[in-house]
Protein backbone atom coordinates (compact mmCIF):
# COMPACT_ATOMS: atom_id res chain seq x y z
CA UNK A 1 0.00 0.00 0.00
CA UNK A 2 2.79 2.32 1.03
CA UNK A 3 4.75 1.59 -2.16
CA UNK A 4 1.64 2.18 -4.23
CA UNK A 5 1.00 5.49 -2.57
CA UNK A 6 4.63 6.44 -3.07
CA UNK A 7 4.41 5.52 -6.75
CA UNK A 8 1.26 7.58 -7.06
CA UNK A 9 2.89 10.49 -5.31
CA UNK A 10 6.04 10.32 -7.40
CA UNK A 11 3.82 10.15 -10.49
CA UNK A 12 1.86 13.17 -9.37
CA UNK A 13 4.94 15.20 -8.56
CA UNK A 14 6.49 14.27 -11.90
CA UNK A 15 3.29 15.28 -13.66
CA UNK A 16 3.13 18.59 -11.83
CA UNK A 17 6.67 19.49 -12.74
CA UNK A 18 6.37 18.12 -16.23
CA UNK A 19 3.51 20.58 -16.71
CA UNK A 20 5.53 23.26 -15.03
CA UNK A 21 8.52 22.78 -17.27
CA UNK A 22 6.31 23.17 -20.36
CA UNK A 23 5.78 26.78 -19.38
CA UNK A 24 4.75 27.50 -22.91
CA UNK A 25 1.41 25.89 -22.23
CA UNK A 26 0.07 29.20 -21.01
CA UNK A 27 -3.47 27.97 -20.45
CA UNK A 28 -2.33 25.47 -17.79
CA UNK A 29 -2.19 27.03 -14.32
CA UNK A 30 1.15 26.37 -12.66
CA UNK A 31 2.28 27.12 -9.11
CA UNK A 32 4.03 30.44 -8.79
CA UNK A 33 7.09 29.28 -6.85
CA UNK A 34 8.55 32.15 -4.81
CA UNK A 35 12.22 33.00 -5.37
CA UNK A 36 14.60 32.00 -2.59
CA UNK A 37 15.73 35.17 -0.84
CA UNK A 38 19.38 34.26 -1.20
CA UNK A 39 18.89 33.25 -4.84
CA UNK A 40 21.71 30.70 -4.74
CA UNK A 41 21.79 26.96 -5.28
CA UNK A 42 19.65 24.90 -2.90
CA UNK A 43 21.33 22.39 -0.55
CA UNK A 44 20.95 19.75 -3.31
CA UNK A 45 20.10 19.89 -7.02
CA UNK A 46 16.75 21.59 -7.55
CA UNK A 47 15.33 18.59 -9.42
CA UNK A 48 16.44 16.29 -6.60
CA UNK A 49 14.92 18.58 -3.98
CA UNK A 50 11.59 18.69 -5.81
CA UNK A 51 11.25 14.93 -5.66
CA UNK A 52 13.04 14.13 -2.41
CA UNK A 53 12.79 17.04 0.01
CA UNK A 54 10.35 15.10 2.19
CA UNK A 55 12.73 12.17 2.50
CA UNK A 56 15.60 14.43 3.52
CA UNK A 57 13.42 16.17 6.09
CA UNK A 58 12.11 13.00 7.68
CA UNK A 59 15.60 11.46 7.80
CA UNK A 60 16.99 14.60 9.40
CA UNK A 61 14.13 14.79 11.90
CA UNK A 62 14.85 11.28 13.23
CA UNK A 63 18.59 11.95 13.41
CA UNK A 64 18.06 15.20 15.26
CA UNK A 65 15.37 14.13 17.69
CA UNK A 66 16.46 10.57 18.42
CA UNK A 67 20.24 10.89 18.20
CA UNK A 68 20.86 14.57 18.79
CA UNK A 69 22.62 15.08 15.43
CA UNK A 70 22.02 18.71 14.62
CA UNK A 71 23.61 19.26 11.22
CA UNK A 72 21.85 22.15 9.53
CA UNK A 73 22.05 21.23 5.84
CA UNK A 74 18.82 19.23 5.56
CA UNK A 75 16.94 20.74 8.47
CA UNK A 76 13.50 22.33 8.24
CA UNK A 77 14.97 25.39 9.91
CA UNK A 78 17.51 25.70 7.10
CA UNK A 79 14.73 25.70 4.45
CA UNK A 80 13.41 28.93 5.89
CA UNK A 81 16.73 30.71 5.86
CA UNK A 82 16.23 31.05 2.07
CA UNK A 83 12.65 30.05 1.28
CA UNK A 84 10.81 32.78 3.10
CA UNK A 85 8.03 34.93 1.67
CA UNK A 86 7.52 38.36 3.15
CA UNK A 87 4.14 40.05 3.37
CA UNK A 88 3.23 43.73 2.95
CA UNK A 89 4.52 44.47 6.46
CA UNK A 90 7.92 43.00 5.49
CA UNK A 91 7.38 40.17 7.99
CA UNK A 92 7.59 36.51 6.92
CA UNK A 93 4.17 35.06 6.16
CA UNK A 94 3.06 31.97 8.09
CA UNK A 95 1.68 28.82 6.54
CA UNK A 96 -1.82 30.24 7.05
CA UNK A 97 -1.07 32.52 4.10
CA UNK A 98 -1.45 30.83 0.68
CA UNK A 99 1.72 32.62 -0.47
CA UNK A 100 3.86 30.59 1.98
CA UNK A 101 6.64 28.78 0.11
CA UNK A 102 5.44 25.28 1.03
CA UNK A 103 1.83 26.01 0.22
CA UNK A 104 2.45 27.22 -3.32
CA UNK A 105 3.10 23.67 -4.56
CA UNK A 106 1.33 21.69 -1.87
CA UNK A 107 -1.97 23.48 -2.47
CA UNK A 108 -1.55 22.97 -6.20
CA UNK A 109 -0.79 19.27 -5.83
CA UNK A 110 -3.40 18.85 -3.08
CA UNK A 111 -0.84 17.20 -0.81
CA UNK A 112 -1.44 18.06 2.82
CA UNK A 113 1.66 19.07 4.76
CA UNK A 114 1.47 18.22 8.47
CA UNK A 115 4.80 19.69 9.61
CA UNK A 116 3.28 22.97 10.76
CA UNK A 117 0.79 21.45 13.15
CA UNK A 118 3.75 21.39 15.54
CA UNK A 119 6.60 23.29 13.88
CA UNK A 120 6.69 27.01 13.36
CA UNK A 121 6.37 28.03 9.70
CA UNK A 122 8.44 31.21 9.92
CA UNK A 123 12.15 31.72 10.57
CA UNK A 124 12.96 32.31 14.22
CA UNK A 125 9.55 31.08 15.43
CA UNK A 126 6.94 33.04 17.30
CA UNK A 127 7.66 35.92 19.61
CA UNK A 128 6.72 35.45 23.26
CA UNK A 129 2.98 36.06 23.31
CA UNK A 130 -0.20 34.94 25.03
CA UNK A 131 -1.40 34.37 28.56
CA UNK A 132 0.89 32.47 30.85
CA UNK A 133 -0.53 29.39 32.60
CA UNK B 1 15.44 13.79 57.94
CA UNK B 2 16.01 14.63 61.61
CA UNK B 3 16.72 18.09 62.97
CA UNK B 4 20.34 17.48 63.72
CA UNK B 5 21.00 16.44 60.16
CA UNK B 6 19.04 19.41 58.89
CA UNK B 7 21.14 21.84 60.96
CA UNK B 8 24.27 20.20 59.68
CA UNK B 9 23.04 20.57 56.11
CA UNK B 10 22.23 24.23 56.69
CA UNK B 11 25.73 24.83 58.01
CA UNK B 12 27.25 23.25 54.96
CA UNK B 13 24.87 25.21 52.83
CA UNK B 14 25.93 28.52 54.41
CA UNK B 15 29.52 27.66 53.76
CA UNK B 16 28.74 26.73 50.18
CA UNK B 17 26.67 29.86 49.70
CA UNK B 18 29.66 32.00 50.67
CA UNK B 19 31.85 30.01 48.36
CA UNK B 20 29.36 30.29 45.52
CA UNK B 21 28.90 33.98 46.29
CA UNK B 22 32.60 34.43 45.70
CA UNK B 23 32.56 32.60 42.40
CA UNK B 24 29.42 34.52 41.36
CA UNK B 25 31.34 37.77 41.81
CA UNK B 26 34.05 36.36 39.61
CA UNK B 27 31.50 35.37 36.98
CA UNK B 28 30.10 38.89 37.25
CA UNK B 29 33.18 40.14 35.45
CA UNK B 30 32.06 38.23 32.39
CA UNK B 31 28.53 39.65 32.54
CA UNK B 32 27.19 40.98 29.25
CA UNK B 33 24.81 43.40 30.92
CA UNK B 34 22.56 43.63 33.97
CA UNK B 35 21.13 40.19 34.61
CA UNK B 36 22.60 38.75 31.41
CA UNK B 37 25.35 36.21 31.83
CA UNK B 38 27.24 34.26 29.28
CA UNK B 39 26.88 30.79 30.70
CA UNK B 40 28.16 27.61 29.16
CA UNK B 41 29.09 24.11 30.17
CA UNK B 42 32.49 22.64 29.52
CA UNK B 43 32.06 21.47 25.93
CA UNK B 44 29.49 22.01 23.22
CA UNK B 45 28.71 18.88 21.24
CA UNK B 46 29.70 19.18 17.56
CA UNK B 47 26.55 19.31 15.38
CA UNK B 48 27.30 16.08 13.53
CA UNK B 49 28.10 14.08 16.66
CA UNK B 50 25.29 12.01 18.18
CA UNK B 51 24.48 12.25 21.90
CA UNK B 52 26.82 10.00 23.86
CA UNK B 53 25.91 7.44 26.51
CA UNK B 54 29.07 8.41 28.36
CA UNK B 55 27.25 11.57 29.37
CA UNK B 56 24.38 11.67 31.84
CA UNK B 57 22.81 15.11 32.01
CA UNK B 58 21.04 15.99 35.22
CA UNK B 59 20.08 18.52 37.84
CA UNK B 60 21.09 18.81 41.46
CA UNK B 61 18.54 21.04 43.17
CA UNK B 62 19.25 22.60 46.55
CA UNK B 63 15.86 23.19 48.14
CA UNK B 64 17.47 25.17 50.98
CA UNK B 65 18.12 27.92 48.47
CA UNK B 66 14.63 27.86 47.00
CA UNK B 67 12.88 31.06 48.06
CA UNK B 68 9.17 31.30 48.88
CA UNK B 69 7.01 33.13 46.34
CA UNK B 70 9.71 32.84 43.69
CA UNK B 71 8.70 31.16 40.46
CA UNK B 72 11.42 32.42 38.15
CA UNK B 73 12.28 28.88 36.97
CA UNK B 74 8.66 28.28 36.00
CA UNK B 75 8.39 31.63 34.21
CA UNK B 76 11.67 31.06 32.40
CA UNK B 77 10.43 27.66 31.15
CA UNK B 78 7.11 29.11 30.01
CA UNK B 79 8.92 31.91 28.17
CA UNK B 80 11.46 29.57 26.61
CA UNK B 81 8.77 27.41 25.00
CA UNK B 82 5.89 29.90 24.80
CA UNK B 83 3.77 27.73 27.08
CA UNK B 84 0.57 29.71 27.16
CA UNK B 85 -2.46 28.99 29.29
CA UNK B 86 -6.14 28.79 28.41
CA UNK B 87 -7.38 29.62 31.91
CA UNK B 88 -7.69 25.93 32.79
CA UNK B 89 -4.96 25.17 35.31
CA UNK B 90 -5.99 21.51 35.50
CA UNK B 91 -5.01 20.85 31.89
CA UNK B 92 -2.80 23.76 30.83
CA UNK B 93 0.73 22.78 29.82
CA UNK B 94 3.11 22.67 32.77
CA UNK B 95 6.65 21.45 32.26
CA UNK B 96 7.94 22.61 35.62
CA UNK B 97 6.04 23.55 38.76
CA UNK B 98 6.84 24.46 42.32
CA UNK B 99 5.76 22.08 45.05
CA UNK B 100 5.57 22.96 48.74
CA UNK B 101 6.05 20.15 51.25
CA UNK B 102 4.95 20.61 54.85
CA UNK B 103 6.12 18.47 57.72
CA UNK B 104 2.89 17.92 59.68
CA UNK B 105 4.73 17.39 62.94
CA UNK B 106 7.01 20.42 62.90
CA UNK B 107 5.18 22.67 60.45
CA UNK B 108 8.42 23.15 58.52
CA UNK B 109 7.82 23.80 54.85
CA UNK B 110 10.15 23.04 51.97
CA UNK B 111 9.67 24.40 48.50
CA UNK B 112 11.08 22.74 45.41
CA UNK B 113 10.80 22.88 41.64
CA UNK B 114 9.55 19.66 40.09
CA UNK B 115 9.93 18.70 36.45
CA UNK B 116 10.51 15.54 34.41
CA UNK B 117 13.04 13.59 36.47
CA UNK B 118 14.71 12.11 33.35
CA UNK B 119 14.77 8.59 34.80
CA UNK B 120 17.33 6.04 33.64
CA UNK B 121 14.44 3.53 33.66
CA UNK B 122 11.53 5.72 32.61
CA UNK B 123 8.03 4.27 33.13
CA UNK B 124 6.72 6.53 30.33
CA UNK B 125 9.01 4.76 27.87
CA UNK B 126 7.96 1.35 29.19
CA UNK B 127 4.27 1.94 28.59
CA UNK B 128 4.39 3.89 25.32
CA UNK B 129 2.63 1.75 22.69
CA UNK B 130 4.23 3.48 19.68
CA UNK B 131 7.79 4.08 20.85
CA UNK B 132 7.22 7.82 20.87
CA UNK B 133 8.50 8.18 24.44
CA UNK B 134 12.19 7.51 24.39
CA UNK B 135 15.42 8.16 26.23
CA UNK B 136 18.38 9.69 24.46
CA UNK B 137 21.75 8.02 25.09
CA UNK B 138 22.71 10.96 27.32
CA UNK B 139 19.75 10.34 29.61
CA UNK B 140 17.33 12.98 28.33
CA UNK B 141 13.77 11.61 28.14
CA UNK B 142 11.77 13.03 25.24
CA UNK B 143 8.56 12.57 23.28
CA UNK B 144 8.83 11.99 19.54
CA UNK B 145 5.68 13.85 18.54
CA UNK B 146 5.91 12.43 15.03
CA UNK B 147 4.88 9.06 16.44
CA UNK B 148 2.91 10.13 19.53
CA UNK B 149 -0.77 9.20 19.13
CA UNK B 150 -1.88 11.11 22.21
CA UNK B 151 -3.04 8.07 24.20
CA UNK B 152 -1.64 9.55 27.42
CA UNK B 153 -0.55 6.22 28.94
CA UNK B 154 2.77 7.90 29.77
CA UNK B 155 0.99 10.60 31.75
CA UNK B 156 -0.66 7.90 33.87
CA UNK B 157 2.60 5.96 34.26
CA UNK B 158 4.71 8.95 35.34
CA UNK B 159 5.02 9.00 39.16
CA UNK B 160 5.87 12.72 39.07
CA UNK B 161 2.93 14.02 37.01
CA UNK B 162 5.56 15.60 34.81
CA UNK B 163 3.77 15.40 31.47
CA UNK B 164 1.12 17.55 29.84
CA UNK B 165 -1.24 16.94 26.96
CA UNK B 166 -1.83 19.60 24.35
CA UNK B 167 -5.59 20.10 24.04
CA UNK B 168 -5.63 23.13 21.77
CA UNK B 169 -4.34 24.10 18.35
CA UNK B 170 -1.07 25.97 18.86
CA UNK B 171 0.47 28.49 16.49
CA UNK B 172 3.06 30.28 18.61
CA UNK B 173 5.81 27.66 18.70
CA UNK B 174 9.45 28.60 19.03
CA UNK B 175 11.80 27.42 16.31
CA UNK B 176 13.50 24.97 18.67
CA UNK B 177 10.38 23.85 20.51
CA UNK B 178 7.75 22.20 18.31
CA UNK B 179 4.44 21.61 20.11
CA UNK B 180 1.16 20.39 18.69
CA UNK B 181 -2.39 19.49 19.54
CA UNK B 182 -2.99 15.84 20.35
CA UNK B 183 0.49 15.05 21.60
CA UNK B 184 2.05 14.70 25.03
CA UNK B 185 4.95 16.90 26.07
CA UNK B 186 7.20 17.52 29.04
CA UNK B 187 10.47 19.06 30.13
CA UNK B 188 13.11 18.43 27.44
CA UNK B 189 15.96 19.39 29.76
CA UNK B 190 16.26 22.23 27.22
CA UNK B 191 17.93 19.76 24.86
CA UNK B 192 18.25 22.49 22.20
CA UNK B 193 20.41 24.49 24.61
CA UNK B 194 22.32 21.54 26.03
CA UNK B 195 23.41 20.39 22.57
CA UNK B 196 24.83 23.88 22.01
CA UNK B 197 26.73 23.75 25.29
CA UNK B 198 24.37 26.03 27.18
CA UNK B 199 22.49 25.32 30.38
CA UNK B 200 18.69 24.85 30.65
CA UNK B 201 16.50 27.95 30.97
CA UNK B 202 15.32 27.22 34.54
CA UNK B 203 18.85 26.74 35.85
CA UNK B 204 19.97 29.93 34.13
CA UNK B 205 17.02 31.92 35.52
CA UNK B 206 17.33 30.84 39.17
CA UNK B 207 18.53 33.88 41.12
CA UNK B 208 19.72 31.69 44.01
CA UNK B 209 21.57 29.23 41.74
CA UNK B 210 19.56 26.48 43.42
CA UNK B 211 19.43 24.43 40.22
CA UNK B 212 22.80 23.03 39.26
CA UNK B 213 23.02 21.46 35.81
CA UNK B 214 25.78 19.19 34.59
CA UNK B 215 27.13 15.83 33.53
CA UNK B 216 26.63 13.43 36.42
CA UNK B 217 29.02 10.90 34.85
CA UNK B 218 31.96 13.29 34.76
CA UNK B 219 33.74 13.06 38.12
CA UNK B 220 35.27 16.51 37.59
CA UNK B 221 31.97 18.30 36.95
CA UNK B 222 30.51 20.62 39.60
CA UNK B 223 27.41 18.50 39.87
CA UNK B 224 29.27 15.21 40.40
CA UNK B 225 31.58 16.78 42.97
CA UNK B 226 28.71 18.30 44.90
CA UNK B 227 26.81 15.02 44.75
CA UNK B 228 29.88 13.27 46.18
CA UNK B 229 30.48 15.80 48.94
CA UNK B 230 26.94 16.59 50.09
CA UNK B 231 23.92 14.40 50.78
CA UNK B 232 21.27 14.40 48.09
CA UNK B 233 18.24 12.25 47.47
CA UNK B 234 15.78 11.21 44.80
CA UNK B 235 12.06 11.85 45.10
CA UNK B 236 10.35 8.46 45.39
CA UNK B 237 13.76 6.80 45.33
CA UNK B 238 11.96 3.62 46.42
CA UNK B 239 10.81 3.21 42.82
CA UNK B 240 14.46 2.71 41.85
CA UNK B 241 14.13 4.58 38.58
CA UNK B 242 17.63 6.10 38.86
CA UNK B 243 16.65 9.72 38.40
CA UNK B 244 18.50 12.44 36.55
CA UNK B 245 17.25 15.01 39.05
CA UNK B 246 18.43 14.90 42.64
CA UNK B 247 17.46 17.13 45.57
CA UNK B 248 19.26 18.43 48.61
CA UNK B 249 17.51 19.48 51.82
CA UNK B 250 14.45 17.27 51.64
Amino acid sequence: MKTRRKTQRTGLVTLVFALFSFGAMADVPVPDIPEAIKGEQCVEETSFMRRNHMELLSHQRDDTLRKGIRTKKHSLKNCFTCHVVKGADNQPVTVKDPRHFCRECHDYAAVQVDCFQCHTSVPGGAKTTGTRP
Amino acid sequence: MNNEQQTQDNKIDNYRRKLLGGSAALAGAAALGPGVFFTSIARAKPDAEPASSEVRWGFLIDTNKCVNNCDKCVTACNDEFNLTGFGRPETDAQWIRTVTLRDKKTGHTTKLPLMCQHCAHPPCVDVCPTGASFKRPDGIVLVDKHTCIGCRYCMIACPYKARSFVHETIDNQKEYGPRGKGTVESCTLCVHRVDKGEIPACAEACPEKAILFGNMNDANSDIAQRMASTASTEIRGDLRLDLGVRYQGI
